[in-house]
């Protein structure tokens, strides 16, 4: 093995031992704290796969900005931080076999991939991952169209939080 | 990697991380003396010659205080809170330069720990984690001033974050880079500040904000909230908080440096690369000196006000210093660019003038 597979079981075992805290945990702060060691395993897969940019971006949007945006709304609500009541319904056992299911039915479909076996080739020193994003956003030949359809969403979301939240005088 | 080099990498961080922690304990010092000074009084002088053992005393007291842990605190996250404080302020300056390549013993040496090609997005992902900390600490004491210091630190990094992020994307547009070695390379002929005044000045006041320093220091804000988010800890836990904070100073201080004060880089520089470091350091001490003089001088700022003027007026001026900054490099005129974005700036200050006038004579307050 070599040291990154090491590093890669590691971190997977690490998040999702987290993973399965969130869900269990019966402190709901604790649960979104779990949560971000999960994040924060991702952004440790990017940085494996020689994604800077994608673990920096994971970091500052899911860490630094949503899991910050749940504990403040946790904080900000009173007495929802302690859950007492039962964890599981009956149905259960539905949903272990379902995720079972699409587990190995996901694992047979990457194994029929080309790229299954191959060990990952290293980045090459001249290529610049960065500025092929950027160029693939913004260029006319690239994702541009999608891209400003992204923006004019995110406006939106904007001016409808602010129309929610208006307090009209 | 040969061992030489991982060797090399361990040397460089033990020394930023021992550099930092010893800039921490003279920064009280410079504080408190500069404070006194600007007060008209005298500040230590009792510890050392000229008081310069004070933080090693301050130290000492701090290490033998008892610690106490609330009994109905998180006990946990209680005890994690004041380190999950500290490390970002630690790792945030991994990416920085510190000075060109010397030669130390046969050996080409780069005075700088990584050069990250997303070196700027590397320092908000860090900034932005360093939320935590306060937040945590404030949850788990398990007391209300505590909870509302950690609420208030939270909004208000926040808000403050939005327009550090986009002050960062003046350098980043001049200098085509994310990387902050090249944005020192860009800035060779001429400092990013002629370009970019208003973004440096949006900077300074974001970083203000985001290591909680006056006037913005809410979070702490003794007259309401006794000592905020860290009104239960005492001892070393609360030592590692101020650490955090001091520390935090120098390393923003680094960092307005590096993106609009030319780094490392000053007269002389490229004949003896050594001076490097002391060039950068220089600069640091000049600007923390700006935040120690803007600390004795500005009363703290009421919390509606400060979220008012985060939102209002400093996130908006970022846009607008952002859009003409992308235009003056579309036009190939970078003249343009301190120009328009100072007469946003006044227009802004103006307009601000005029309507709080006009609600303080209507007194709507």
């Amino acid at each position: 093995m070599t040291p990154l597979q090491i590093i890669f079981i590691i971190v997977a075992v690490i998040t999702l031992f987290a993973a399965i805290k969130v869900v269990s945990s019966r402190n709901l702060v604790h649960a979104a704290l779990w949560l971000i060691l999960v994040l924060f395993g991702i952004a440790v897969f990017f940085v494996i796969l020689s994604a800077g940019f994608f673990a920096a971006a994971q970091v500052v949007i899911y860490i630094g900005a949503i899991a910050i945006l749940m504990i403040f709304t946790i904080m900000l609500t009173r007495r929802v931080a302690r859950d007492s009541g039962a964890q599981h319904n009956s149905n259960w056992w539905a949903a272990a076999v379902l995720s079972l299911l699409l587990f190995t039915g996901l694992s047979w479909i990457l194994s029929r991939w080309q790229g299954f076996q191959s060990t990952a080739q290293p980045m090459l020193e001249s290529a610049d991952p960065l500025r092929q994003l950027g160029e693939g956003l913004v260029a006319p030949g690239g994702y541009l169209i999608p891209f400003e359809v992204a923006s004019i969403l995110l406006v939106a979301a904007l001016i409808g939080a602010i129309t929610v939240a208006w307090e009209r005088k | 990697m040969t061992t030489g080099s991982v060797w090399e990498w361990i040397i460089k961080s033990v020394v930023i991380v021992f550099g930092l922690l010893t800039g921490f304990a003279y920064l009280t010092l410079l504080e408190r003396k500069v404070l006194a000074k600007i007060q008209v009084r005298i500040g230590p002088n009792r510890a050392g010659p000229m008081g310069l053992f004070q933080p090693l005393a301050d130290a000492i007291k701090l290490i033998f205080k008892e610690e106490i842990i609330p009994s109905r605190a998180d006990k946990i996250i209680f005890v994690l809170a004041p380190i999950i404080t500290v490390i970002p302020a630690l790792i945030i300056l991994g990416v920085l330069p510190f000075g060109g390549i010397i030669t130390l013993f046969g050996r080409q040496i780069s005075l700088s720990l990584a050069d990250l090609n997303v070196g700027v997005l590397y320092i908000t992902a860090i900034a932005s984690i360093s939320i935590y900390g306060i937040v945590l600490a404030g949850w788990s004491s398990n007391n209300k001033y505590a909870m509302l210091g950690g609420i208030r630190s939270s909004a208000q990094m926040i808000s403050y974050e939005l327009a550090l992020g986009l002050s960062f994307i003046g350098p980043i547009l001049l200098s085509g880079s994310m990387s902050l070695h090249d944005i020192v390379a860009a800035q060779k002929p001429l400092w990013f500040v002629v370009y970019q005044p208003v973004g440096a000045l949006i900077f300074w006041i974001a970083t203000l904000a985001e290591v909680n320093r006056a006037p913005f220091d809410m979070p702490e804000a003794e007259q309401e909230l006794t000592a905020g988010y860290h009104t239960e800890y005492s001892g070393m836990k609360f030592a590692l908080f101020f650490m955090a904070e001091y520390i935090k100073m120098i390393a923003v201080s680094a960092i307005a440096a590096t993106l609009f004060f030319g780094g490392y880089r000053f007269v002389l520089e490229d004949q003896y690369p050594i001076l490097g470091p002391v060039w950068l350091l220089g600069k640091v001490i000049v600007l923390l000196f700006g935040m120690i003089w803007v600390r004795a001088t500005l009363p703290r700022i009421r919390y509606d006000r400060l979220m008012a003027f985060g939102w209002k007026f400093l996130f908006p001026l970022a846009l607008a210093n952002v859009f003409f900054t992308a235009i003056g490099i579309v036009l190939e005129k970078l003249w343009l660019i301190p120009l328009l974005t100072i007469a946003v700036f006044l227009g802004a200050v103006v307009m601000v003038g005029i309507s709080e006038t006009r609600r303080w004579r209507s007194h709507v307050f």
